[in-house]
């Protein structure tokens, strides 16, 4: 069946209520030589769909998403005509991830490179250990929301939840919004000209049409850096 | 600060002998409160639990005799093979003995160290393991079966390593530290660890306890599912767990859809790891083990899904014992270290003995006393990343040292299971067991010897 799917000139039409997840994503892993385009019709909030993806192709999933849409993408685009379910994009690596409406928890978790685009709102842990890839949410992010990020820059263009940024290394957040509160050793920094150019850049990928001026930036202290008997149970 | 072996410095008063020690405020208790109280600080260190447990010196074998018909030590044939995720994938991973080499990250080990594990894991036929931090080129290059984790923090995870391994391993926990994250100190976050591992070179790593994208056991099954989507149903999954809760935590990740459940007991090893953390927390591997067993046979997956046994397996005996209860493999990680020369006097180079006694005695500590991993400074190459020190162990005498090892350990467990009249490891059972403690008899779920008495059970 795959085979027969593989001759077939772009783009290509996966059905999920005739074909499985295992068809769509093994086709997906296999070589996709004149496919450019993948549209996954009725996902009904499936699991997994387009994990794994490792070329330039695009996927197209019309309607909600379950968990994991997209983990660990590399070099694809897939779009999300919809929800997602947790972990959108866990561990994506390059290309970029676009979901229309809410990302529910641990969105771009561990996230390594790419671009996260979430219309919508985000909820709990948006961006937890993330490790360099951008993420731009439209709405509001939950709490506990870039949680140990290490690398890469978060841009929520909504309101933040409690905790926000808790434990941050070098990843840096940039709000437009209210924070309902800071994480440890979270901070509001002031905003250089490095930041507002990185703010148009993140709205200029999201295709956001806020102004600069209105963000402003959270990261690292660097006070949990290094092992320090007063910091008590911020450990 | 003096070596514990030390003598008394000549002159000094000797203590009068008839001075009485408090049990419960003994000197290593008054030492750790001044230490607590000067510092403001738990200890931090490496290893696994010193205090003194049941483990499997508590149980003895039941040799063939007039009731049983043993095979000929030397001459008939004893098969260790092992196979390990017959589950679900299409490639279950083949080994020629049930001892396997337990994931330790690159960053407490050093690279020399991971490729010298690599290398002598495939001349055996076994398998070896990452670590939290990734996957080096080093170790993938000399492993032709490695096993590669999928830890909590991700450090350096990646879709294309993943794609490379042979098995994935989703670690829940260690039984160092069950509940707790990874910790690296800053000495050794070097450029290299750093860059691998996205952080701050010389940052104190805290890594997180907790999967970033899955809470429970319920989630976990449709993580397990990502993974064998991502690699197209190819490689086992296993799922590793301190002991704690093992009779439960066993069924939850079976149920999950887990090919090989990893057991992991408190005396397993850590790189670093509070004090109080690695002697209070978890329950010994013996205990474990029975538990592991009990939950497999409850659900009837004995035959479908394989476990392995880590936590203090030291010698042939205690993977003969461990089989005997029930697991299908062990793993390795301090014996392993040991093989290296860890807390070894001595570090070979260019086929000379050198002394390390001289980074011992800057530690503090002596050979048979060190568990100084989480320094970085280890006297004899083995848990460091400085350039220096690494290069006492050169991956081609490390590589011999841990095959022997290895070998050696399967001689003594192929002997002992002819013993029992065995041709094959795997034929080892409870039957073929006593216990010398009661305690020993209570966890293991084994006869006291001389009796027919299990504790609990009879």
């Amino acid at each position: 069946m795959v085979g027969a799917v593989k001759a077939e000139v772009a783009p290509v039409t996966f059905d999920l209520k005739r074909r499985s997840v295992r068809e769509l994503n093994q086709f997906l892993h296999g070589e996709l030589q004149g496919v450019e385009k993948v549209k996954v019709e009725n996902p009904d909030g499936a699991h997994n769909l387009a994990v794994g993806l490792n070329g330039p192709v695009m996927v197209e999933i019309a309607g909600h998403a379950g968990y994991y849409a997209a983990g660990m993408n590399k070099h694809a685009t897939v779009v999300v005509h919809g929800n997602a379910g947790p972990g959108v994009a866990e561990n994506m690596m390059s290309g970029r991830v676009e979901v229309a409406g809410f990302a529910s928890g641990g969105a771009g978790a561990s996230a390594r490179g790419g671009v996260l685009i979430i219309r919508g709102d985000a909820g709990l842990r948006c961006g937890i250990s993330l490790k360099g890839a951008d993420i731009v949410v439209g709405g509001s992010v939950g709490s506990f929301s870039a949680f140990m990020a290490q690398a890469g820059r978060m841009l929520i263009c909504g309101d933040a939840g409690d905790g926000l940024g808790d434990s941050l290394y070098e990843a840096v957040i940039y709000v437009r919004g209210k924070v309902r509160s800071l994480g440890a050793d979270a901070q509001v920094e002031p905003m250089t000209d490095a930041d507002y150019e990185a703010v148009r850049g993140l709205l200029d990928a999201g295709g956001f049409s806020h102004s600069h001026r209105e963000f402003k930036r959270v990261a690292s202290a660097k006070t949990l850096y290094h092992w320090n008997a007063d910091a008590n149970q911020s450990y | 600060m003096s070596p514990p072996d030390s003598e008394p410095a000549a002159g000094m008063p000797q203590p009068d002998p008839y001075l009485e020690e408090c049990a419960l405020f003994n000197r290593q208790i008054i030492r750790y409160v001044q230490r607590a109280a000067a510092t403001g600080l738990y200890e931090i260190r490496g290893l696994g639990a010193k205090r003194n447990l049941p483990h499997f010196d508590d149980l003895v074998f039941l040799g063939a005799s007039l009731s049983r018909y043993p095979l000929e030590g030397y001459r008939e044939k004893c098969s260790s093979e092992t196979i390990l995720g017959t589950r679900h994938a299409r490639r279950p991973v083949r080994l020629a003995m049930p001892i396997t080499i337990a994931g330790m990250s690159f960053g407490a080990l050093s690279a020399n160290v991971k490729e010298a594990l690599g290398r002598a894991a495939t001349e055996l036929g076994t398998s070896t393991t990452t670590g939290d931090g990734g996957m080096t080129p080093e170790e993938r290059k000399s492993s032709k079966t490695l096993v590669y984790q999928c830890l909590p923090s991700r450090y350096g995870f990646d879709p294309d390593d993943l794609r490379k391994a042979d098995a994935i391993e989703v670690v829940i926990g260690q039984g160092a530290k069950p509940g707790g994250g990874g910790m690296l100190l800053g000495q050794k976050v070097s450029p290299r660890v750093a860059a691998m591992r996205t952080l701050p070179a010389g940052v104190d790593q805290r890594s997180a306890s907790r999967h970033p994208d899955w809470t429970g056991p319920d989630d976990l099954t449709i993580k397990i599912k990502e993974l064998r989507e991502i690699t197209d149903w190819q490689v086992p999954i296993y799922v590793k767990v301190g002991a704690t809760r093992v009779f439960h935590d066993v069924k939850l990740a079976v149920h999950a859809g887990a090919d090989v459940i990893v057991v992991d007991g408190m005396q397993g090893g850590t790189a670093a790891t509070q004090w109080a953390f690695i002697e209070h927390v978890g329950i010994p591997t013996l205990a474990a083990v029975r538990q592991a067993v009990d939950a497999l046979e409850d659900m009837n997956k004995k035959e479908e899904v394989q476990l392995v046994v880590s936590g203090g397996i030291r010698t042939g005996a205690d993977v003969a014992k461990a089989l005997a209860l029930g697991a299908d493999a062990v793993s390795i990680g301090q014996g392993v270290l040991l093989a290296l020369g860890c807390n070894a006097e001595s570090f070979v180079q260019d086929g000379m003995h050198l002394s390390a006694m001289a980074e011992y005695h800057k530690l503090g500590t002596a050979p048979g006393y060190c568990h100084h991993c989480q320094t970085g400074r280890c006297p004899v190459g083995v848990t460091t990343q400085d350039p220096v020190l690494e290069r006492r162990l050169q991956p081609a005498v490390g590589a011999m040292r841990v095959r022997n090892y290895l070998k050696t350990l399967n001689m003594e467990l192929t002997m002992i299971a002819r013993a029992c009249g065995k041709q094959d490891v795997h034929h080892l059972e409870r039957e073929d067991l006593a216990a010398l403690t009661i305690e020993a008899a209570a966890m293991a779920g084994v006869p006291l010897a001389g009796t027919s008495w299990i504790p609990g059970r009879s």
